[in-house]
């Protein structure tokens, strides 16, 4: 396993093989459904097993710039500075492993529920799993933006193709919303890329700012120095940008649309991937970058994340329809990943990276759930279902445990990361922390209501007695995503391990005086990073200079 | 004149003698040998392309060749554009065979008029005087209007045409009295003479209302709001392969012109009519994407939408820099192919009467043609300016442009309008993959094929890889914006 070590570009390799498998498949009869679906799963599987060793050759203590790893440069558009440049943090590692996983559980679990065109909604699968990986990959700021664009196109026919009712309503605002969010981030991106080529005088610093550049890594060394008016404006841009993604509030409204109207594959990828790449956006551009405008926007971003919070909670309490139930839930449950990051603390934010990853396996777990219920009655309403427990005490249990992770029940990975960004939060300011409590009461008011209409009573509606219990591809389906609860649920070290660097990096360059505040409690520590940290910048300036 | 600026005149005196040569042909007796016009032509384009680019050598290592009295100059400007014209006027021959076969118009005239068009919008392209460049201008013009009306028992193509020429005609009236009124203020009508005698200048009114007049005529070549009336008229009207002619090669032409006035002549007074035009790019932009979204005709759609790309084109003349010429040249290039590629599959549709213009015509086009609608989709994509297609790149430069000459709100309102044209860009998506149903019939000869595939080709390597293409173009750009540093 040289490979990880060595320079071998292995994150081109994870990403571009759904790709190369997209272009195989299309060789393939589109009547040999069978040798479509093992190739699409054998792609997505070969994907996966190769970004598993990324967590073991990952160096978690790496610090400053070193911590982004695995990095591959290359020219790609000289003229205007653009590079081929990939790499990834801790945070990018685990969103990875993530995609990888989900992308493969996606494949697997479209086997019966896509009967149309199944070649072409294969080929899509990949081609988005490619645009997704490569978005965390990405550190030049062209290549990400092409990255985030590309992804837009498979998930729209995703959703159009193979959607329900209203799916061509759905995925053409999915797109149009998406869109109109990105193209206000690619003038965001605009005005640093010149902030950074022209002649303002404050970037005569020798070697910094005046060869053209999208070079991610050292937008994050001189963005501070942009004076802090302009943050604002360049932050709004982002904030539009990725809120849309997100969705925040009151940016979510193509959220239950594009959820409910989704194949099930396509919710899965669409709220355990897709929407991280919101937020993954602010921890990985707009934080760093922006330290001014960030905390400019703290308290506006603060107060839509906690609305987000407390009205995705209530708008699920009312669903009658069960996806769009979890589709609300993640309005809520993203509003708390945005609220522990701009706690603007180590806590808050580890707690929201954390939770990032939790949404993904909790929620991703919850559309496979009620993915397979709708296969078999074609229906989502919660009051056509009653009784099921034991009709179905197999998927009543899994349901139980994804309800309960995604409510944030101790022992499984939702309480690790709600009651850390709780903790980040509360030091930040204690109503805030308050009025997100109430949050996670509300959660669990309605995913355990949910639970009981739909599990409880009397299996009265005949056509529920038919229902089978999951099978053996199902439940293979759903295994990895329960372990992964269990998992983080009992010991989230390793992953707290993972992303402390990045999350230290963050949170200096946001706010460069918060190591030196605080009272640390291990000072030999601190200042060994507080050291390192200095060293690498030192080190890319040098570089820089050259 | 010496023989060597001749010889730099080379293309242009190809392309009038074949024009010439292809008109008689019929009269000596070729009208039977109908088909044999596409290849005439076909062998006129390749050797005009080679003229073109031996013109290049004569001019090896000298920027720009000015000749007649500095009136026309091969440079690498022109030569950047005039290549593009022979391979758009060379596809726009390839797109007519069918309609020509079908409809049994004469061949020969056709292609000539076409040729005739080259000649002038190369001299467009060349010219650095005002009186070249309005020679060029009408010679191109007077083609264009025959061609427009060529669907001679058509109605609606006999209404196209009259309006085009009226509207014209008037367009071409007051950007002469344009001219007029900067040749009375500056003396000279040479681009180079007019920014000497501009640079001492510091206001005036008679100029200012010279140079608003010049850019109303330009406009109209463009077809931006509110010059823009005419275009969906014409494009509906008028034979498809010509309404494909006037949306890409007779814009471009108009687009050099354009660049080439406005970036070496008047960039003293910039600031003065960057804010004029930037209203009308703004109004281009806005009222071509929401007129678009209302249609049902893919024709009209495609005028309104072609309406909104002069509004972006507009940027980068505006912004008056480096990253803008730069963008005008790419996007043109760019938006040109995109463009070939749609009205390709519209006239592999457009069978037995009008088919292929309602949005209709285009449902379950992924099961007749997959190629055709995936090619659709990559087009539609690049005018929408998604990555990784070429369109992304031309709006990058563009919208760079804009950000840079501090005209941020033009940009906010470029780059959302991008986003809403693609509300009616993937209505024909839409109708192509996710509805089901009987759509036109197709039938796909393989001259069709060939301009899709080049399209598509094009489309990808410059969304893909476009350092090559971009170095071409600062090539070719260079020289002109030499001049805005100097200022």
């Amino acid at each position: 396993m040289g490979f990880y070590d060595s320079g071998f570009p292995i994150l081109s390799v994870i990403t571009y093989l759904p790709l190369a498998g997209a272009l195989l498949m299309l060789f393939i009869n589109k009547e040999n459904t069978g040798a479509i679906k093992t190739f699409a799963t054998i792609v997505a599987a070969v994907d996966f097993v190769l970004s598993v060793p990324l967590w073991f050759y990952f160096d978690r203590k790496a610090a400053g710039l070193a911590m982004f790893q695995f990095r591959e440069t290359a020219s790609w558009i000289p003229s205007l500075g653009v590079k081929y440049s990939f790499g990834i943090d801790g945070i990018a590692l685990l969103l990875i492993l993530l995609t990888t996983m989900m992308g493969l559980i996606a494949v697997y679990s479209s086997y019966t529920a896509i009967d149309h065109r199944q070649k072409e909604y294969y080929i899509l699968l990949l081609l988005l799993q490619t645009g997704m990986i490569g978005v965390f990959c990405a550190l030049d700021f062209f290549l990400f933006y092409v990255f985030w664009e590309v992804m837009l196109v498979p998930m729209y026919f995703l959703i159009g193709i193979w959607g329900g009712q209203r799916r061509l309503y759905a995925a053409i605002k999915f797109f149009l919303y998406t869109l109109a969010g990105s193209v206000v981030m690619l003038l965001s991106i605009l005005a640093l890329y010149f902030f950074n080529s022209s002649g303002i005088p404050f970037l005569n610093i020798k070697g910094l700012g005046n060869a053209p550049s999208f070079d991610v890594l050292q937008f994050h060394q001189i963005g501070h120095l942009i004076s802090p008016q302009l943050q604002f404006w360049i932050f709004l841009g982002f904030f539009l940008g990725f809120a849309i993604k997100v969705p925040m509030f009151p940016f979510h409204t193509w959220l239950p649309d594009a959820h409910v109207e989704a194949p099930t594959a396509g919710s899965v990828i669409l709220a355990a991937v897709l929407l991280k790449m919101g937020t993954y956006g602010f921890v990985r551009f707009a934080l760093p970058i922006l330290p001014d405008g960030t905390r400019q926007l703290m308290i506006p971003i603060v107060t839509l994340s906690i609305i987000g919070i407390i009205y995705g909670a209530l708008v699920s309490l009312v669903q009658k329809d069960m996806k769009k139930l979890v589709a609300y839930s993640s309005v809520s449950h993203l509003g708390f990943v945005m609220l522990g990051m701009f706690a603007l603390n180590p806590m808050g934010l580890r707690g929201s990276v954390l939770q990032m990853i939790n949404h993904g396996i909790s929620t991703g777990a919850l559309f496979l759930l009620v993915g397979i219920v709708y296969e078999q009655r074609h229906t989502r309403l919660i009051s056509e279902y009653g009784g099921l427990a034991k009709q179905m005490p197999m998927y009543a249990t899994l349901f139980l445990i994804a309800a309960l992770s995604s409510m944030g029940l101790p022992a499984l990975n939702g309480f690790i990361g709600e009651f850390t960004i709780l903790l980040g939060v509360a030091n930040a300011n204690i109503w805030w922390a308050v009025f997100a409590a109430v949050g996670i009461v509300l959660g669990a008011a309605y995913l355990l209501w949910l639970y009981q209409r739909v599990f409880w009573g009397p299996l009265d509606n005949p056509a529920n007695k038919v229902l089978k219990d999951v099978n053996k591809r199902e439940l293979l389906t759903l295994l990895p995503l329960v372990a992964c609860m269990i998992w983080i649920g009992i010991a989230p070290a390793p992953f707290f391990e993972m992303i402390e660097q990045p999350v230290d990096y963050i949170v200096q360059k946001v706010d460069p005086g918060y190591f030196k505040r605080q009272p640390v409690t291990y000072p030999s520590e601190a200042a060994e990073r507080a050291a390192a940290v200095s060293s690498a910048l030192a080190a890319i300036q040098a570089e820089v200079h050259r | 004149m010496t023989w060597a600026d001749t010889l730099l005149l080379l293309p242009e005196l190809i392309a009038a003698t074949g024009a010439s040569i292809l008109l008689i042909v019929p009269v000596l007796g070729g009208r039977a040998r109908g088909h044999m016009a596409k290849w005439a032509m076909l062998a006129l384009m390749a050797v005009t392309a080679l003229a073109v680019i031996g013109s290049t050598y004569a001019v090896a290592g000298v920027q720009q060749t000015p000749t007649f009295r500095a009136m026309f100059a091969v440079d690498a400007f022109s030569v950047f554009f005039k290549l593009l014209f022979v391979v758009v006027i060379a596809l726009v021959t390839l797109l007519s065979e069918d309609f020509l076969s079908e409809e049994r118009y004469s061949t020969w005239e056709y292609y000539s008029l076409l040729a005739f068009a080259l000649c002038g919008m190369m001299f467009m392209a060349s010219g650095v005087s005002l009186i070249t460049i309005y020679i060029g201008l009408e010679l191109l013009a007077l083609s264009s209007y025959i061609l427009a009306g060529y669907y001679k028992n058509h109605e609606e193509s006999t209404e196209a045409a009259m309006k085009y020429f009226i509207l014209g005609t008037v367009s071409s009236a007051i950007l002469l009295y344009g001219i007029s009124l900067i040749y009375g203020v500056c003396g000279s009508m040479r681009l180079s003479t007019i920014a000497a005698a501009l640079s001492t200048m510091l206001s005036n009114d008679a100029l200012m209302f010279g140079i608003m007049l010049l850019a109303a005529g330009l406009c109209f070549k463009i077809a931006a709001v509110p010059f823009h009336v005419w275009t969906p008229d014409v494009y509906v009207g008028a034979p498809t392969p010509i309404s494909a002619f006037l949306s890409t090669g007779s814009k471009a032409a108009a687009f050099a012109v354009f660049a080439r006035v406005f970036y070496v002549a008047f960039p003293a007074f910039h600031l003065d009519w960057s804010n004029v035009l930037a209203a009308i790019a703004a109004l281009s932009m806005i009222v071509g994407n929401l007129a678009a979204i209302t249609q049902t005709n893919v024709k009209r759609m495609l005028a309104y939408s072609s309406i909104s790309h002069a509004g972006y084109s507009l940027l980068g003349i505006i912004a008056m820099n480096e990253m803008g010429l730069r963008g005008i040249l790419i996007y043109t290039m760019v938006y040109v192919f995109a463009n070939l590629g749609i009205w390709a599959t519209i006239l592999m549709l457009r069978r037995h009467a009008y088919a292929g213009e309602s949005v209709e015509d285009f449902r379950g086009l992924h099961k007749r043609a997959p190629f055709a609608a995936f090619s659709m989709v990559v087009f539609l994509l690049s005018l929408g300016g998604i990555p990784p297609t070429a369109g992304f790149i031309g709006k990058y430069f563009l919208f760079a442009a804009a950000v840079q000459a501090g005209f941020g709100w033009l940009a906010i309102v470029a780059v959302v309008m991008s986003a809403v044209s693609m509300f009616y860009y993937l209505r024909l998506v839409v109708a192509m993959y996710l509805e089901e149903g009987s759509g036109a019939e197709t039938i796909y000869s393989p001259s069709l094929r060939f301009v899709t595939a080049l399209s598509l080709t094009v489309t990808l390597v410059v969304g893909f890889i476009p350092e090559l293409p971009i170095r071409q173009v600062i090539e070719s750009s260079s020289h002109l914006v030499g001049r805005v540093v100097q200022r």
